[in-house]
């Protein structure tokens, strides 16, 4: 009973604010800290590549930013679906921060495989099954962030995107599985990114050092975003106006 | 019950529609012109046009669906009667899924007829008209539905067409790819029936999803 009121405690955007404005900055210091390790093992220890040569190493990057757009959009869908079902404002404000960082996500995920496609297959594009499904995701990303951008009323904008990040997380696999039947249908790239040579010991340290710092990063960059709408939106608070009164004086 | 008020409301958007014939038959219209541009961008080469009629079709039929969707729920809501039908006791699943059979209707069912026409501009065999329109047939409801969500979501918004096509057009992508695939597998002497089904399996799904969620969505939009 008394746990259950403390946790429910941190669901009031007042407290939060507090409590992320203190997490900040050790998120920030594990996500640069990590990222930091994460590189200097990616690019200065982990052996160059037998077949790819040196331009393998933009993995470090590409494979987890690829895994958390994913994840970060059924987070999104999960934290916008409550926020609409039980009402919760909080929820809500966190799914709308966290579309900006998994659309960008997403992105880099995109483009960091063109970077690596170019050397290794000649080509920056390849209608290859993840590649599509994950353009595919960006448009998801976008349809999401364009709607609750467009609608005025906080309130609506919340619950319209909520059942839009529903929709859209039900039809990802089925959108995966279509796209993965028609690259096999057409066999326009002949790669196999399935079969994964043997990966050495620390290239797999320096992936998952670098997912951790995505990780983190992801959660700060989300809480910053995260208040600034607590602020907007609870400016007409009480503690906003103390908070501001603090802030200006 | 429920079922009078699904046929009731699909009359009454048909004839609605009756009274503005011009304007429904824009749908076609447009999906014909638009198709008939690609010969015009790619060259008139009949093995070119005849390898990438059905997925021009499928593309040109899915623009066509979008494009009447902001209509879909804008007049009833601008003259308050939506607001009075979602009011009354009538369930609104079955309001919202009237409106799609009757958006299905009024354009998926041209787009259907007016395949065949297409599909000897484009030089296609006759098999491959055969499975084309089989594959409209199953796919255009999925998008009717499929847009009723979006028509739902984006109700009353100043840029309301283009978000509609931004939000529901990844979502029709697996009917696309299914749809323009099941004529890809006779061309290649093979059977369409796995991408037939896939599509029918796609239509049920919506069948049973897409109205509760439009529904959904509609009580956002007026709450």
């Amino acid at each position: 009973m008394n746990r259950s009121i403390r946790l429910n405690m941190f669901a009031a955007p007042s407290s939060f604010y507090a409590l992320s404005g203190f997490l900040l900055p050790w998120l920030w210091l594990i996500a640069i800290g990590f990222a930091v390790a994460g590189l200097y093992i990616g690019f200065f220890v982990a052996p160059t590549d037998a077949t790819q040569g040196d331009s393998y190493r933009i993995i470090f990057v590409h494979v987890p930013a690829a895994w958390m757009s994913m994840i970060l959009y059924l987070v999104m869908a999960g934290w916008a679906v409550f926020g609409w079902a039980a009402n919760a404002r909080l929820a809500s404000m966190v799914a709308r921060a966290l579309a900006p960082t998994g659309a960008m996500f997403t992105f880099l995920a995109l483009w960091t495989g063109a970077l690596w496609g170019k050397p290794t297959w000649g080509t920056w594009w390849v209608w290859d099954a993840r590649l599509t499904s994950e353009l595919i995701l960006l448009f998801l990303y976008l349809g999401f962030m364009a709607l609750v951008e467009s609608i005025d009323d906080v309130r609506r904008a919340d619950h319209a995107g909520a059942l839009l990040a529903l929709v859209g997380a039900i039809n990802v696999p089925i959108i995966y599985f279509s796209v993965k039947w028609w690259n096999t249908l057409h066999q326009g790239a002949t790669i196999s990114m399935t079969a994964a040579p043997k990966m050495a010991a620390t290239m797999l340290q320096a992936m998952l050092l670098m997912t951790v710092a995505f990780w983190a990063y992801s959660f700060a960059v989300v809480f910053m975003r995260t208040r600034a709408i607590i602020l907007e939106r609870e400016r007409q608070a009480q503690w906003v106006r103390d908070l501001a009164a603090k802030e200006a004086a | 019950m429920s079922g009078g008020v699904f046929t009731l409301v699909a009359g009454r958007d048909l004839r609605l529609a009756g009274r503005r014939r011009f304007e429904a038959l824009l749908p076609v219209v447009f999906f014909i012109v638009a198709a008939s541009l690609f010969p015009l961008g790619v060259g008139p080469e009949p093995q070119v046009l005849r390898q990438i009629a059905p997925g021009v079709v499928w593309v040109c039929a899915l623009l066509a669906a979008m494009l009447s969707l902001n209509t879909l729920f804008a007049s009833d809501f601008q003259d308050g009667s939506l607001e009075q039908m979602l009011l009354s006791r009538h369930s609104a699943v079955f309001i919202v899924a009237g409106k799609a059979l009757a958006h299905w209707i009024l354009t998926g069912l041209p787009l259907i007829l007016a395949a065949p026409v297409l599909g000897v501009l484009f030089d296609m065999h006759a098999n491959s008209i055969l499975t084309l329109v089989a594959g409209l047939m199953l796919g255009t409801p999925v998008l009717s539905l499929l847009g009723g969500i979006g028509a739902a979501l984006t109700l009353g918004l100043r840029s309301g067409g283009v978000l509609i096509l931004l939000i529901v057009l990844p979502l029709c992508i697996p009917v696309l790819i299914f749809g323009a695939g099941a004529v890809g597998m006779v061309d290649m002497g093979l059977s369409a029936s796995g991408h037939l089904s896939l599509l029918g399996a796609l239509l049920l799904l919506s069948l049973v999803a897409a109205p509760p969620a439009a529904a959904a969505a509609l009580r956002i939009s007026m709450s």
